[in-house]
């Protein structure tokens, strides 16, 4: 059977060259890049040049890169860290309805510590007007932080506008850029933010690796106690082989940028269009045009998310979905909730997300299986054709 | 690795008796597409009160689906106070288990079935000691209050 993944924004395959890259660190150069013999500062100068490269490809200086086990740890670290570096500043922090989990739930735990929380709306695109923050910006508010792409809509936000409306108050800017990072071209000193975080792992790089950008001089509390890495402020052994790819990763990501964009967008919009086409009864969740050039949030009519997937991948397709039976918590997704999707459509969203190994013969394929899907979980459906159903 | 066993996903991927009979002799629906899931239940019953035919249309996940083609399965040749009896353990018993965050889905071919005799037993004048007290326009149960895990 044909395997076709379209989970993209999950996670990407690890490209070859970059395990190749990754490889020796495992073995002959397996030093710690904190000792100071030879193979100590072979494993360093490999961490540098690792950083110059991720720095690069957001238009960063090495020295503001930090290197975190993951994007929820970046997230993790620049809230509870300038929350913990600020609090004598003030105690309120802004951000948006429809944050991945890592932004909100440790938002959550900030509020059990006494932090207050403002949750900013969207609008039906997943848009935050750059007024709304304007007008919830008080005396006290130490951080807002919104992300550069939704990761379930693929709404890209107006950073920029964000990142400058808080600077004019004098209020340090976060975003979670993980679903950004290498479908949109990002200059940290243009888009005027203050932190940013990213993943490896969705840039055909390991699992295990993010990072953390610092602009030189923010304020954010230390966040792992220990050993003087990453400038003391993220204390452990690097992943040193995780950080290589990484690098490599970025790398390949500046490399590609155009052509990663052309290739998935190209891609997502004809399926879209096949989508259209074939199956009746669909809507298009998110914007329009500013969007991740990969992402595809669609609604099927009377049908429910869940019986997708799993129908889909009996056929060998890989998809997520925001039903609220596919989650163990059996609740809706909080972003299709935060853009006003009927709850009844929400149960039946699937996300689609293409990337670098996708191709026109898994897009048709993939149409071909769906509308065969659709078509069977709606003659399994009691409220098929019924009337705002 | 699946989500489910591989008797649920056969009774999900090639579901049995679905569909709505005609001139059903009593139908039931339980549940909404808002909490996710709705089943419709249609029995036929034969004069010496069996079920002779049921069929089901679902709207709702995999468990959901695998459920009702279940419980479907079951009920049909059962007496019609047999069938009151079926619970949803039982259903869960004969699919060889679901995920615990799925036994509702069970839960609501229990009620859909019962909601289809209490229909048949309105339109024919019967009373059934397993009715009593059932109520099938009751607020489904609140079965998705479940606390939030980390995904």
């Amino acid at each position: 059977m044909r395997q076709v993944y379209l989970d993209y924004s999950a996670t990407t395959p690890v490209k070859e060259e970059v395990v190749k890259e990754m490889l020796p660190y495992y073995t002959e150069l397996y030093g710690n890049p904190s000792s100071l013999y030879g193979p100590g500062l072979t494993a360093k100068e490999g961490l540098d040049k690792a950083r110059s490269q991720v720095a690069k490809l957001i238009g960063a200086q090495p020295k503001e890169i930090f290197f975190t086990s993951c994007g929820t740890e970046a997230d993790n670290w620049v809230l509870e860290g300038v929350a913990d570096a600020l609090k004598s500043k003030g105690k309120h922090i802004i951000t948006s309805r429809i944050e991945h989990h890592a932004v909100l739930h440790t938002c959550q735990y900030l509020e059990k510590q006494g932090f207050e929380v403002t949750y900013l709306e969207v609008d039906n695109e997943g848009f935050v007007d750059p007024q709304t923050l304007k007008d919830a910006i008080r005396e006290d508010t130490i951080l807002v932080s919104i992300m550069m792409i939704n990761n379930e809509i693929g709404t890209l936000e107006p950073i920029k506008e964000l990142a400058s409306v808080a600077k004019e108050r004098g209020v340090l800017f976060h975003t979670d850029a993980v679903q950004a990072l290498g479908n949109v071209p990002i200059d940290v000193k243009e888009l005027g933010v203050d932190f940013l975080s990213i993943s490896a792992h969705k840039i055909y790089g390991p699992k295990g690796v993010g990072a953390l950008y610092v602009k030189r001089g923010s304020r954010i509390a230390n966040f792992m106690h220990g050993g003087a890495q990453e400038s003391k402020k993220r204390a452990g052994t690097e992943n040193t082989a995780g950080i290589i790819g990484f690098g490599k990763a970025a790398e390949l990501a500046m490399e590609n940028l155009q052509s990663h964009i052309e290739h998935c967008s190209g891609l997502r919009d004809y399926f879209w269009e096949q989508i259209q086409e074939n199956i009746p009864d669909v809507q298009l969740n998110g914007s329009k045009d500013k969007r991740h050039p990969g992402n595809l949030n669609v609604s099927f009519d009377y049908i429910e998310g869940e019986a997708i997937l799993l129908m889909l991948d009996g056929n060998g397709v890989s998809v997520s979905t925001g039903s609220a039976c596919s989650s163990k918590s059996l609740a809706p997704s909080h972003v299709l909730e935060a853009i006003g999707v009927s709850i009844t459509k929400m149960n039946g969203t699937v996300r689609f997300t293409v990337g670098d190994f996708t191709t026109k013969e898994d897009i048709d394929y993939t149409v071909d299986v769906l509308k065969q899907v659709v078509a069977r979980l709606r003659e399994l459906s009691p409220v098929t054709g019924q009337e705002g159903w | 690795m699946a989500l489910y066993n591989d008797k649920v996903m056969e009774h999900f991927m090639n579901p049995h008796n679905v569909g709505e009979i005609e001139n059903a002799d009593g139908i039931g629906t339980y549940g909404s597409p808002v909490c996710g899931d709705m089943m419709q239940i249609s029995i036929k019953v034969d004069d010496d009160e069996k079920i002779s035919d049921a069929k089901f249309k679902t709207f709702g996940c995999g468990s959901a689906i695998a459920s009702s083609s279940m419980a479907t399965d079951m009920i049909i040749g059962m007496d019609v106070e047999e069938a009151l009896e079926l619970s949803n353990k039982k259903i869960v018993e004969e699919l060889g288990g679901l995920p615990a965050v799925k036994i509702h889905c069970s839960v609501l071919a229990e009620h859909a079935i019962k909601s289809a005799i209490y229909d048949y037993a309105q339109k024919h004048g019967k009373t059934y000691a397993g009715l009593e007290g059932f109520d099938p326009n009751a607020e489904e149960e609140d079965h998705h209050h479940i606390e939030e895990e980390e995904e």
